[in-house]
């Protein structure tokens, strides 16, 4: 199962990320790692993008990007 | 050692405050440059303390230090060459485990790191205790804790960069264990150690190397002989490394680093109360959500017109008498008028006056706009506004953060482009950057309106209404389509970025720092622009002022005025004031009557037109009694006479003036490029208005103003225009419309696209493409138009049809995504 398709209000804990290059970086560096427990918050009013709450911080991201973080849900 | 200035730098994740601290530090005295070679803006300062001056650079906000983006490449640059005293890293205090990712990537930089824990209030209201002495035992650095929106703490933090930038001190900074691949970077350590001495620390390059960052591979090959030898040696290195732990070595390094963050933030963070929901998040579910979300932001892009725009625009009412003065006191200084001629320099400088005030006006919508936007980016909401709008832009290949200067740009009407472009900065992904920048001119910018109103009065008087709601959002309709054909086309190879993005807290914006904001960047609208406008306009000037007459047109407005002058003194022949007006003394008494006709205007109030009567009465009791003859007969024959006189000046000052755009360089360029415009329908005149248009498009108006000259009377140019231009329908009109909707850019707004893309060929491009696309649209809107034979309204509802089927059809391409 991967980020994009998580339900707001829904919370899961990230497997693993398939990106590369600059994406796959992004994603690091914003903090999105293996063990991460993540909570997806709401989707914006045109559906796309996304909000997630990691760790007390807001992060917002699109679904495409999303698909690329693998994870379960809890 | 006191005349050595220390260097420091500020270092931070974008949202903690870091701003702040750099105004708070530097005060008045902040410079904008831009780092070398590229758009991104370098600020920097300069205080001084205990008689030290200290210079202060504040680097782009970025979460981490990789090659990937161009302001953690520009930070990370500065860092290693410019090599300052100290870094301080401003973290915030409530998110601490987060920012140490960046502050870890500045140890490994081997500069004298300052921890400056920010809004410690925040952190305190949120029950997160932070022990600052073990946090500085085990970073290895100094670590102070400041709220710098209060000042709380400022003082301590100066002393610590004092001390900090004296070499003496000695802090063994933390190494980061990188576990596994310690032995790895061990090895390619020794290699470069081995090859000699590139300049940079040793373990810093060897992480990036294993990394596989781009820039330090280009760093190798910049200084190291053996640098083929050794960039092999370090792929070997990760491809053994990845076979050996199953794990990207990039992804290694970074978890790494959050494992330490965490140990780190276990043993210093305590957080006393139990997690609530923050009061952002609260908020968000009204600003953000489904159905109010989009409400209240069109309700805040409304705010922003209505009180810049709207309420800034009543204010000019205010501040123009105070421009109008300068021209008063320029006119008062310049040699007076003769009766028909004008000396050249008087008509340069009031025309330079003139043209230097027409932007001069707009400050008071640009400090509130300004402001306005101060107060949206403190408060945080900006992001929020990508959030909404990210997915309807991305399908024309544009970004949630195109949002802000398309409204400034003016959406719908009334914005102004140079604004638009300047902040268009914050937009990460460059191919959707460069794309908003082009497109900002094709809306609707405040000078584009007149034109419009004096067209749809003229030629849409039954449907004003609804051609105002065209001209307002046929632009959008244009613009969408063009961005995604730039972004499938020319803009194709551009650097493309993910959209991920923080959404911060709300924060309460400080007066300071908003009313500083919008000075600092007005100033810089006035610098920039107005030197350019002035430039601009002496060019314009002479292309409308010569080749001027020649003699034979010259003796025949001479022959005019005496003609003029000659019935005069017949009318008061035998008069009782004859003998006190001499023919010298016959322009002062012009000039007199016009200069009491100019004081008079608009003044209603009794006592005021009073007071002013009598100041001319002091100033002339003689030419007095000719303006207010009362019932002194001979006087008012002789005010009958210059009524006369005044009137027949006027019309040989008119007819002068047309003559002369007639004959001038842009008047002849106007007739030269009529081939190309006549598709359009645009006459000759059209097209010297539109020439004189490229500098400040309110100049259309104002030259179409002095062409269509008024021959008696005060008939408003919606008439002369219609008398003169037999003809002209509302499908010129409507031609003509779309034309200035797509008008290239002002000067200003071009040299801000020069300033913003970092080069003088996309300004170009700017200036021709939207000129060949407004004269095709024109054309295929006119010819097509007249060989069907449409009326105005007929057209413009086709050509809405086909623009709004442009833009449905473009939004449904996919852009392609590169940033993998």
């Amino acid at each position: 199962m991967t980020l994009d398709n998580i339900k707001p209000g829904c919370e899961c804990v990230v497997k693993k990320v398939n990106a590369q290059g600059k994406l796959d970086q992004r994603l690091m560096d914003m903090g999105l790692y293996p063990g991460l427990m993540i909570k997806v918050i709401r989707n914006a009013p045109l559906k796309d993008p996304m909000e997630l709450e990691l760790d007390g911080f807001y992060l917002s991201l699109r679904h495409e990007e999303a698909s690329y973080v693998e994870v379960c849900r809890r | 050692m006191k005349n050595v200035m220390t260097l420091v730098a500020l270092a931070g994740q974008p949202n903690c405050g870091k701003s702040t601290l750099f105004n708070s530090l530097t005060g008045a005295s902040q410079h904008v440059a831009n780092y070398p070679g590229v758009t991104v803006e370098k600020m920097s300062g300069a205080y001084r303390y205990e008689g030290m001056k200290t210079e202060v650079v504040d680097l782009p906000g970025t979460y981490s230090l990789t090659s990937y983006s161009l302001e953690e490449r520009v930070s990370r640059d500065f860092l290693l060459h410019d090599k300052p005293s100290v870094v301080v890293n401003v973290v915030d205090a409530s998110n601490l485990k987060r920012n140490l990712y960046l502050t870890f990537q500045l140890l490994e930089m081997e500069i004298p790191v300052i921890l400056n824990l920010n809004m410690m209030d925040v952190a305190r209201r949120r029950g997160i205790d932070i022990d600052t002495n073990e946090l500085s035992r085990r970073l290895g650095a100094l670590v102070v804790p400041t709220t710098i929106k209060t000042g709380k703490g400022k003082n301590d933090l100066l002393k610590s960069i004092q001390s900090a930038s004296r070499p003496e001190q000695n802090y063994e900074p933390l190494r980061i264990d990188y576990g596994s691949m310690e032995p790895f970077l061990s090895r390619v350590q020794e290699m470069l150690s081995e090859s000699g001495d590139p300049s940079y620390p040793l373990r810093w390059l060897s992480v990036k190397l294993m990394e596989g960052d781009t820039e330090a591979r280009k760093l190798i090959e910049k200084q190291l002989s053996n640098a083929n030898e050794l960039l092999e040696f370090v792929e070997k290195q990760r491809g053994n490394f990845e076979s050996q732990n199953e794990e990207k070595s990039e992804r290694h390094i970074a978890f790494s680093r959050y494992l330490a963050a965490d140990t780190i933030s276990k043993y210093c963070v305590r957080t006393v109360t139990g997690p609530t929901v923050p009061l952002s998040d609260k908020v968000d579910r009204v600003l953000c959500n489904r159905y109010l979300g989009p409400v209240i932001l069109l309700g805040v892009i409304w705010l922003l017109y209505e009180l810049s725009i709207v309420q800034g625009y009543k204010l000019t009412s205010y501040t123009w008498p105070f421009l109008a003065q300068l021209r008063e006191l320029t006119a008062f200084i310049m040699p007076d008028p003769g009766f028909v001629w004008e000396p050249l320099i008087r008509s340069f400088s009031l025309w330079f006056v003139d043209s230097i005030n027409a932007l001069l006006n707009y400050i008071p919508i640009f400090f509130i706009l300004f402001g306005l936007i101060a107060i949206l980016e403190d408060i945080g909401y900006m992001p929020r506004m990508a959030f909404i709008l990210d997915r309807l832009f991305r399908r024309f290949g544009l970004h949630g953060q195109s949002t802000l200067p398309m409204v400034l740009g003016g959406v719908f009407v009334g914005g102004c482009a140079v604004p638009g472009i300047m902040s268009t900065k914050g937009i990460p992904d460059e191919r959707a950057r460069f794309a908003t920048i082009l497109i900002i001119p094709m809306l609707n910018c405040l000078a584009k309106t007149p034109l419009y109103i004096l067209m749809i009065n003229n030629y849409f008087p039954e449907h004003k209404g609804m051609a105002m709601v065209f001209v307002a959002t046929i632009t959008i309709l244009m613009a969408l389509p063009i961005a995604k054909i730039l972004t499938l086309t020319l803009l194709k190879g551009k650097e493309t970025a993910p959209f991920i993005m923080e959404m911060p807290p709300y924060h309460l914006p400080t007066i300071r720092g908003v009313v500083g904001r919008a000075v600092e960047r007005v100033w810089l609208y006035i610098k920039k622009i107005v030197t350019i406008v002035a430039a601009v306009a002496v060019i314009l000037f002479v292309l409308l002022q010569f080749p001027g007459l020649n003699k034979e047109r010259r003796a025949h407005y001479e022959t005019m005025a005496n003609t003029a002058r000659e019935a005069f003194y017949k009318k008061i022949k035998g008069n009782a004031y004859a003998a006190q007006i001499p023919e010298d003394k016959l322009m002062d008494l012009v000039l007199y009557a016009g200069d009491y006709k100019n004081a008079r205007m608009g003044v209603k109030k009794k006592e005021k037109a009073k007071a002013i009567d009598m100041k001319f009465a002091e100033k002339n009791p003689l030419f007095f009694k000719f303006i207010k003859p009362q019932k002194d007969k001979d006087a008012r024959k002789v005010n009958r006479a210059l009524k006369k006189l005044i009137s027949a000046r006027k019309k040989i000052l008119r007819e002068i003036k047309k003559e002369k755009i007639d004959n001038s360089y842009l008047g002849v360029m106007g007739r030269w490029i009529k081939p190309a415009t006549q598709w359009a329908g645009f006459s000759w005149r059209v097209n010297v208005a539109l020439l004189s248009a490229f500098a400040a498009k309110e100049s259309s108006v104002a030259t179409l103003g002095a062409l269509y000259q008024q021959d008696e009377g005060n008939e408003s140019l919606e008439k002369r225009m219609k008398e003169k231009e037999i003809g002209f329908t509302s499908l010129h009109a409507l031609a003509l419309m779309l034309f200035m909707a797509l008008y290239p850019p002002c000067i200003a707004a071009a040299i801000m696209i020069k300033v913003q893309t970092g080069s003088a060929n996309w300004m170009l491009f700017s200036m021709i493409i939207p000129t060949i696309l407004g004269l095709s649209v024109a054309s295929l809107v006119f010819t097509g138009g007249t060989l069907l034979n449409l009326s105005g309204l007929q057209a413009m509802f086709i050509f809405y049809g086909l623009a709004l089927a442009a833009t449905i059809g473009t939004g449904l391409i996919k852009n392609k995504t590169d940033y993998m």
